[in-house]
């Protein structure tokens, strides 16, 4: 009896995962392009998980409040600029859509960045100066996420403004971009949104691969990730180093942060960076841990495969996709896409 | 030991002693029947608190032997997490995930809503011994759970278990949501059958049923329950620590790698932690199904994992006594101040914020909690240690001259037959 | 198979697990590990509670066939079924190779560890020792060679199967489980030997029991051995650094190794400390271990060591007894280096 209602029951769980092909051959590009614009964001906040890793071999869980936090910063910015829930900005055109824009991504961008120094400062600093074990940094770290997000919850509505700020529900949105097509990908439609959201990113990945890989900055940051202590004797500071590595995945966050509400406005809430952080996460594990140019890729190929997910077995089954490849690559290739096999020891 | 006053240093070569040492030492004193006199005298006056019900103990806002009946639950998963991460040192951060699979688990087998229940002809699972049944079945299937989380993951560093089983709490909560076939969605599961026990005239459903509202009502009934099932699984966990696997555990923990280059087989260990810490959790998750009667997917949200690693880390993670306090802690606080209002916004309501800020300071400060593991890892360890320790203290008492090649423990064993 | 050791002219039969202070040896401290199996932990317990007793605990009183030291060995060490003879090669090297990308750290090294005897590797920084203790202990894969133990090659066996095989190791840095007290240090080593499952840990079954008593006994014999007992129920953490070296050597013992490696073993020891370690080397093969013994310390490695393996840049350049090394050219060059109007 037993036997049999199990069966029932998975029978029935089986059932709710369709597996249409069908619809995926259909809308193919139009899944694509979508994907790509949410695997940009997926990929600006996976590099702040990847080089805080590649530095101190932490996972920084609260990253995905430091992104969190970036949402509320624009929002903020743009209330000062006078834009309230309703009414649109693209009526004033082009440029002065873009200004605000700005603006309001570098407010979100500033709070995200100061955010992410502040974690490391008040959270991981005080442990590596008393040697705490590996543990306590992540147990400390999904503490300050947790912290974040119920400040948010219960502390900042408490702040008199108008609109309230924080709470239980999300934010009232306020659209600044209205999503007009611009032009067509062998039928799938590309809005001003997609449009932007991919430019900046392109924009900034560039920018972060030239920091890492061309500049002296980035080299102090390479040595510090490969070997702390022949980067001290070389003259490298190694505590100045990670903040820095903290202050660029922060502000990385606060512009993928804009980046998102343009796409998604109605997702300015406590819980809004929870699941995306660890999405970013697993791009990042898939792309390979500690390495920039695969936190991009992984980022840009979870979106596309979640996308695809989310027609061919169903939109409830769409969250489980990052998970369900996270733990493919962990059980097939930990290094991750373009990460390197290390030496054979074991030890 | 040879110094009854603690404050007082006793050699250069033993350790300062504290206040906890000094309890320690005094309980270590005691012969077994005074233990565990007053073991059953400190049982009792737990158990009989929420009947009492002392003014300013007592919550004020909620029921008090409800309370008290979510601490006992809380302390049965917080005795599972403190395997996992405690003793193995394995950070699973999904932990609600275990507890809403056995939870669900025993729902979907009774309520009349669920989808399963509908379909089949449910023989044992309905009628009194309906929640007892799944029992069995909750803690099994969580267990399974736990393997196919595990095996995968176990292979790899710490910190992807980490995030791994933080995605999979998270999954939990969301397919029980989105699975409306299932789990009947966010509407839950209602009318989940529990122990009919105690039936009467007035009591038609037994003492467990909501429908008691006596002087020592359902919460109460369910506190001694779930008391109960914390002694037996304490009773378990601890032959495990005094064993060969509780040795392996600390030494996966201590130092991973040393431990497989001495012969243990680490993955299966930590395999089996990972199963039992699922299956302890899984029974919790019954227990709460059966108390509340309903089951739906908010009560699992993410965020009370961290609070049950609070519980393990206030409490002293690998001291498995020590947890049941901070079970107690991050129960027991947030409704005793639930009624207390600041800025128009509940106390209790700000005890995510206040315990998250805990766990930080105490990573910070104090990481090894207020109690900080001292089990003994030996099943005979009392005598063995008893002597053992005589032995050490006589070397110390006449530490002779070096003796040959510098030892001086060889010149200490050599002073005493002298 | 049965064990051989041995010959000892000193003493014909071994002195069995003797309270501290009572045994026939000058030190005071046991010879051997060799211990009483009958009704154990009573005796230990009543041995430890008094360490002023002067009885001795006689083991041909309560057996007469533990009189047969070939008999002691079989019921101490019973999973220590060593199929190689008394002086043939119980570890053989071939042509191993390993390499780290393009990086060669050994190149077709080869060798034999033969039972019974402390065989020694040295080389100056960088030969390659570390590397090649590493492959044998199965830490490394090699590129290239195969390294067989007992008859065996070993092949990518996983670590813990590797120790069960009977290669224990210590490390260079200690890695002590430092939240543990040194015994249970040491029974953890035991376990390797233990076929307890988690169901029977749970449920307490009888065979669980006797292994429990049995990684206590052996366990204390072992702390006794290497001279440690009287600190048996200390943090492993807050033992001095040679008691702490000791108690790795302990804990490898307790697996029951057939061959004992050592890495850097007298390490941060001073002069006298370095003797005591000599002596405990000895002991252990004198007990029927073989050694592998990594050291910098010349004086050590020629005043313990049966023969020696010099490596040089990750190849073997001289093997024999620590006179022949000693004397070789080629040895000589590596540490000292040529006189100038010698280089070619």
């Amino acid at each position: 009896m037993i036997a049999y209602s199990l069966a029932e029951s998975t029978s029935v769980v089986a059932s709710t995962i369709g597996f249409d092909l069908g619809a995926l051959r259909d809308g193919f590009w139009t899944l694509t392009i979508q994907g790509l614009a949410y695997g940009s964001i997926y990929a600006l906040v996976a590099v702040g998980y990847t080089l805080v890793y590649g530095v101190l071999r932490l996972i920084n869980f609260a990253h995905s409040e430091v992104f969190m936090l970036g949402m509320f910063g624009q929002y903020i910015g743009l209330m000062l600029l006078g834009f309230r829930p309703q009414g649109d900005v693209w009526s004033e055109g082009t440029l002065m859509t873009i200004a605000y824009l700005l603006l309001a991504g570098l407010i979100g961008m500033a709070v995200s960045g100061t955010t992410a120094v502040g974690l490391e400062f008040v959270a991981y600093r005080p442990l590596r100066k008393r040697n705490a074990k590996p543990l306590a940094f992540l147990i400390t770290a999904i503490g300050m996420s947790f912290v974040l997000q119920e400040f948010v919850h219960y502390v900042l509505p408490k702040v008199p403004t108008d609109p309230r700020l924080g709470g239980s529900s999300p934010q009232p949105a306020i659209k600044l971009v209205q999503p007009t097509e611009q032009f067509t990908v062998f039928g799938a439609s590309v809005t001003n949104v997609i449009l932007i959201i991919v430019i900046a990113a392109i924009g900034l990945a560039v920018g972060v691969d030239f920091l890492i890989n061309r500049t002296r900055l980035g080299r102090g940051i390479r040595s510090v990730a490969q070997d702390p202590e022949a980067a001290l004797l070389m003259g490298v500071s190694r505590e100045r180093i990670i903040m820095v590595t903290f202050l660029i995945g922060g502000l990385l966050a606060g512009a993928a942060a804009l980046l998102y509400t343009l796409h998604v406005p109605s997702n300015v809430v406590y819980y809004g960076g929870f699941i995306l952080g660890i999405k970013a996460f697993c791009a990042a594990v898939l792309g390979g841990i500690g390495n920039v140019r695969g936190a991009l890729l992984g980022g840009l190929l979870l979106g596309v495969m979640e996308n695809y997910g989310s027609v061919v077995f169903g939109n409830q089954w769409k969250d489980v996709v990052a998970f369900a490849l996270l733990i493919l690559v962990l059980m097939f290739r930990p290094t991750g896409i373009l990460g390197e096999k290390l030496g054979k020891a074991r030890v | 030991m040879t110094n009854s006053d603690p404050t007082v240093p006793v050699a250069a070569a033993a350790p300062r002693r504290g206040v906890g040492d000094a309890i320690r030492s005094w309980w270590d004193r005691q012969s077994r029947p005074a233990q565990w006199g007053v073991g059953v005298v400190a049982f009792a006056a737990l158990a009989l608190l929420p009947v009492l019900d002392p003014p300013l103990i007592s919550t004020t806002a909620t029921d008090f032997g409800a309370t008290m009946a979510q601490f006992a639950m809380v302390a049965l998963i917080a005795i599972g997490l403190n395997v996992v991460v405690g003793q193995a040192g394995l950070l699973d951060l999904g932990y609600v995930g275990f507890y809403a699979v056995g939870a669900y688990v025993v729902a979907l087998l009774t309520s009349p809503a669920s989808p399963v229940w509908n379909s089949v002809d449910h023989g044992i699972f309905s009628g009194p011994w309906a929640w007892l049944a799944c029992i069995p079945l909750a803690i099994v299937i969580t267990g399974i759970t736990g393997v196919i989380l595990g095996t995968p993951t176990l292979r790899v560093r710490g910190d992807y278990l980490a995030i791994v089983t933080l995605g999979f709490g998270e999954i939990v909560r969301l397919l029980a949501d989105n699975l409306k076939e299932v789990t009947n969605g966010p509407a839950g599961l209602q009318g989940v059958l529990f122990p009919e026990l105690g039936t009467s005239a007035d009591k038609p459903d037994g003492v467990f049923s909501v429908q008691n509202n006596d002087r020592i009502n359902s919460g109460i009934w369910w506190y001694w329950l779930a008391l109960l099932l914390v002694v037996i699984v304490l009773l378990f966990v601890g032959n495990l620590e005094r064993s060969r696997v509780g040795r392996s555990w600390i030494a996966i923990r201590e130092d991973e790698d040393a431990a497989e280059i001495m012969g243990v087989p680490t993955f299966k260990y930590k395999l089996w932690a990972f199963v039992i810490g699922a299956g302890i959790g899984g029974l919790s998750g019954a227990v709460y199904a059966g108390q509340v009667q309903y089951v739906d997917p908010k009560a699992f949200t993410v965020i009370n994992s961290m609070l049950f690693l609070c519980a393990v880390v206030i409490g002293g993670q690998g001291n498995k006594l020590g947890v049941i306090v901070g079970a107690f802690i991050i129960v027991y606080i947030p409704a005793r101040v639930q009624g207390i209002e600041v800025g128009g916004q509940s106390l209790g309501d700000f005890k995510y914020l206040f315990f998250g800020l805990a766990l930080v300071a105490l990573m910070i400060f104090r990481p090894q909690g207020l109690f900080p593991a001292r089990a003994r890892l030996i099943t005979f360890g009392r005598q063995v240690y008893a002597a053992a320790q005589r032995v050490g203290d006589a070397a110390r008492r006449d530490p002779g001259p070096p003796g040959e090649g510098g030892d001086p423990v060889v010149g200490a064993q050599k002073e005493v037959t002298s | 198979m049965t064990h051989r050791f041995p010959d000892d002219p000193r003493e014909p039969a071994r002195p069995v697990w003797q309270p501290p202070g009572t045994g026939s040896g000058a030190d005071g401290v046991a010879d051997g590990i060799h211990q009483v199996v009958e009704s154990p932990t009573e005796q230990v317990a009543e041995v430890l509670a008094d360490p002023l007793a002067t009885t001795v605990v006689d083991p041909v009183a309560i057996d007469p066939a533990l009189a047969d030291p070939e008999l002691v060995a079989e019921v101490v060490a019973p999973q220590r079924d060593i199929v190689t003879a008394e002086g043939d090669a119980l570890l053989q090297v071939r042509d191993l190779t390993v390499e780290f990308g393009g990086l060669a750290a050994l190149s077709d090294v080869s060798f034999d560890i033969r039972r019974g005897e402390i065989l020694g590797l040295i080389g100056p920084n960088g030969a390659g020792k570390t590397t090649c203790f590493n492959a044998i202990t199965g830490v490394y894969t090699p590129t290239r060679g195969t390294v067989s133990f007992d008859g065996e090659p070993l092949r990518k066996l996983k670590r813990h199967k590797i120790t069960r095989k009977g290669i224990a190791r210590t490390f260079q840095n200690v890695r002590l489980w430092g939240e543990m007290t040194a015994l249970e240090n040491v029974c953890v080593g035991t376990d390797a030997r233990h076929k307890t499952s988690v169901w029977g840990a749970t449920f307490r079954t009888p065979r669980h029991y006797r292994e429990e008593r049995d990684a206590v006994d052996r366990g204390m014999a072992l702390l006794e051995f290497v001279g440690i007992a009287a600190r048996a129920t200390e943090k492993a953490a807050n033992l001095p650094y040679g008691d702490q070296r000791r108690l790795e050597i302990a804990r490898a013992l307790a697996t029951e190794p057939k061959l004992l490696c050592l890495d850097e073993p007298a390490a941060g020891f001073n002069p006298s400390e370095k003797s005591a370690l000599m002596g405990l080397i000895k002991k252990i093969r004198d007990d029927g271990y073989t050694v592998l013994l990594i050291e910098h310390d010349m004086r050590l490695v020629m005043g313990v060591t049966d023969r020696i393996v010099v490596l040089e840049f990750g190849r073997k350049i001289a093997e024999g007894t620590p006179r022949e090394v000693r004397d070789n050219p080629a040895v000589i060059a590596a540490y000292l280096g040529v006189p100038d109007d010698e280089i070619v």
